[in-house]
């Protein structure tokens, strides 16, 4: 049974805002060698949202990722950001578009023969930035934001997973990039450290205003970034309705891909009614 | 069932080969524009040709040594122990030096760019670095093969000298041989064309040292076991291409009358 609540491949689900999108997926598909990844996948982004990628081991969602970024080139389709096809685009082509975007892989791929601090700094050197004083004030600042500024020396091996995933999230903002990508941001932390990393991508979405695609396995995570806002005055996380009611809700999408197809994309009440048994598993 | 092995195969071979043209003519290209990692390619010729001098002046003496070892015994057989520098020498200069110094370069440095490059596209490095703006080729590919090129003649002639030198101590030594009259035998022998062949397979070795190891590297599959797979296979092809190189180049310099 194919779920999509109010939602087909070409038709937006019900709630999300009628603005155009900052990424678009239009019938993507990509194969490699004999194995079908990713069948006729569209959907869209706008700006300010969050969609959430749910979906089991090997359903294609760290490769959405990779396609958005142009990491890879699907085999047919588009993938659109802010209305350019990233397909026919050569690597260096590709280059300005990714200034745009930030994204934090699953275990922060940090460079290990690099500091804290020349890993956050990497990008600003990259793009020429030669005032070592400016350049320190801006990694600076982005640590701060992920309160890491004491790991300023520090190399990746010496820091713990969650403390990895932080620094990669202040490496991927430096530029201050209007999208944000993060592949399983929370996976294999614990509670407490997971909360600390969801914190800081409601944090990036509601002050930063950064365009967000989350891909989890786990629900907990998805429903905490729906239903919780970041609340500047109280530098932590309070639940939508006690910050003004549906205005102040950050808009979030939900989309479940299953054999590398779309099977449901709708937003979280959507998701949390629909009665597919598929779908259910995921909530239970 | 045998025809599909075998075009399978071909097919993989023929993708290799395509492959790692399209690498040594995209790292050679990358020296010519900007931006160009010339901190990295100063840091990968410390790596590569400082950290690889203790082994390849040990190889050097050593294998200058015992090929005076050994044709001592036949040499005073027809009583021409004089002829010890020459053979020493031209030795070292002509074959020894040029590929031993790469067999040993190959087995330190192409195994450690294979597993170095192979652990960062495992672990995702590679697609941060496209991510943050960075070519990986012109990172990671053009500072090492550069670094090997400029480093590994260096360490040939080191190697021919410290050759010479394992040689002459086993000459005054053993054969009781004066230094002078090994040292005067070494350098009459040497032809400008002996010393260009030695100097000119450098250049071609250190290419495969360098890109060997970095073809590998970034074709890992399968995590850290597929890492320790790339970094075996990048030693042995070298290796084995260092070889067929040096027979095919020697052949190829006969052909054209170079001496």
């Amino acid at each position: 049974m194919n779920t999509r609540g109010a939602a087909t491949s070409s038709s937006a689900p019900e709630g999300s805002a009628l603005t155009a999108p900052v990424i678009e997926l239009r019938h993507v598909s990509l194969a490699f060698e004999e194995k079908q990844v990713l069948n006729d996948v569209s959907f869209h982004v706008t700006a300010g949202e969050t969609l959430v990628l749910l979906g089991v081991t090997g359903s294609g969602k760290s490769v959405v990722l990779k396609l958005i970024l142009g990491l890879l080139k699907p085999d047919s389709g588009q993938v659109l950001i802010d209305g350019q096809d990233l397909v026919p685009l050569s690597e260096i082509q590709l280059y300005p578009l990714r200034q745009r975007m930030g994204i934090v892989f699953q275990e922060g791929a940090l460079f290990d023969s690099l500091s804290v601090y020349e890993n956050v700094a990497y990008r600003l050197r990259e793009e020429g930035a030669k005032d070592e004083a400016w350049i320190e004030r801006r990694v600076r600042e982005v640590l701060r934001f992920v309160e890491m500024e004491q790991a300023l020396e520090k190399m990746p091996a010496e820091l713990s997973g969650g403390m990895r995933r932080r620094v990669a999230i202040a490496r991927a903002i430096i530029n201050e990039p209007s999208i944000m990508l993060h592949d399983s941001p929370t996976a294999g932390l614990d509670p407490v450290t997971a909360h600390t990393i969801n914190l800081l991508i409601a944090k990036l979405r509601d002050v930063q205003k950064v365009s967000s695609v989350v891909v989890t396995h786990r629900l907990a995570d998805a429903v905490v970034l729906a239903n919780f806002t970041y609340s500047v005055e109280k530098q932590g996380l309070v639940p939508v309705t006690t910050d003004g009611g549906a205005e102040r809700r950050a808009p979030t999408q939900f989309l479940v891909l299953r054999d590398g197809t779309v099977y449901f994309w709708g937003s979280t009440d959507e998701l949390t009614a629909a009665q597919d048994p598929y779908l259910r598993k995921f909530l239970v | 069932m045998i025809g599909a092995l075998v075009a399978n195969f071909a097919k993989r071979t023929v993708l290799a080969v395509q492959e790692f043209t399209f690498l040594l003519v995209s790292s050679l290209r990358h020296a010519f524009t900007r931006p160009r990692y010339l901190v990295d390619t100063l840091v990968q010729m410390d790596v590569i040709g400082f950290g690889s001098l203790p082994i390849v002046l040990l190889t050097g003496f050593f294998t200058g040594g015992v090929l005076a070892l050994q044709t001592y015994r036949t040499l005073s057989t027809f009583g021409e122990v004089g002829l010890l520098g020459q053979v020493v020498a031209l030795s070292m200069v002509r074959e020894l030096g040029p590929v031993l110094t790469a067999l040993m370069v190959a087995g330190r440095n192409s195994s450690g760019i294979a597993s170095e490059i192979g652990s960062m596209l495992v672990s995702e490095q590679i697609d941060a670095m496209r991510a943050l703006g960075t070519d990986p080729l012109r990172k990671l590919v053009t500072p090492r093969l550069f670094a090997t090129l400029l480093t590994l003649p260096l360490l040939t002639v080191l190697s021919d000298f410290f050759g010479m030198l394992g040689g002459a101590v086993v000459s005054t030594s053993t054969a009781r041989l004066s230094s002078a009259e090994y040292w005067t035998s070494a350098y009459q022998a040497l032809y400008f064309e002996d010393v260009a062949q030695g100097l000119m397979k450098p250049f071609i070795f250190a290419v495969v040292v360098a890109l060997v190891g970095c073809y590998f590297g970034l074709h890992t599959t399968g995590g850290t076991e597929g890492v320790g797979r790339s970094t075996t296979q990048a030693v042995v092809v070298a290796c084995v291409l260092i070889l067929i190189l040096d027979f095919f180049f020697t052949k190829f310099l006969i052909a054209i009358g170079f001496f």
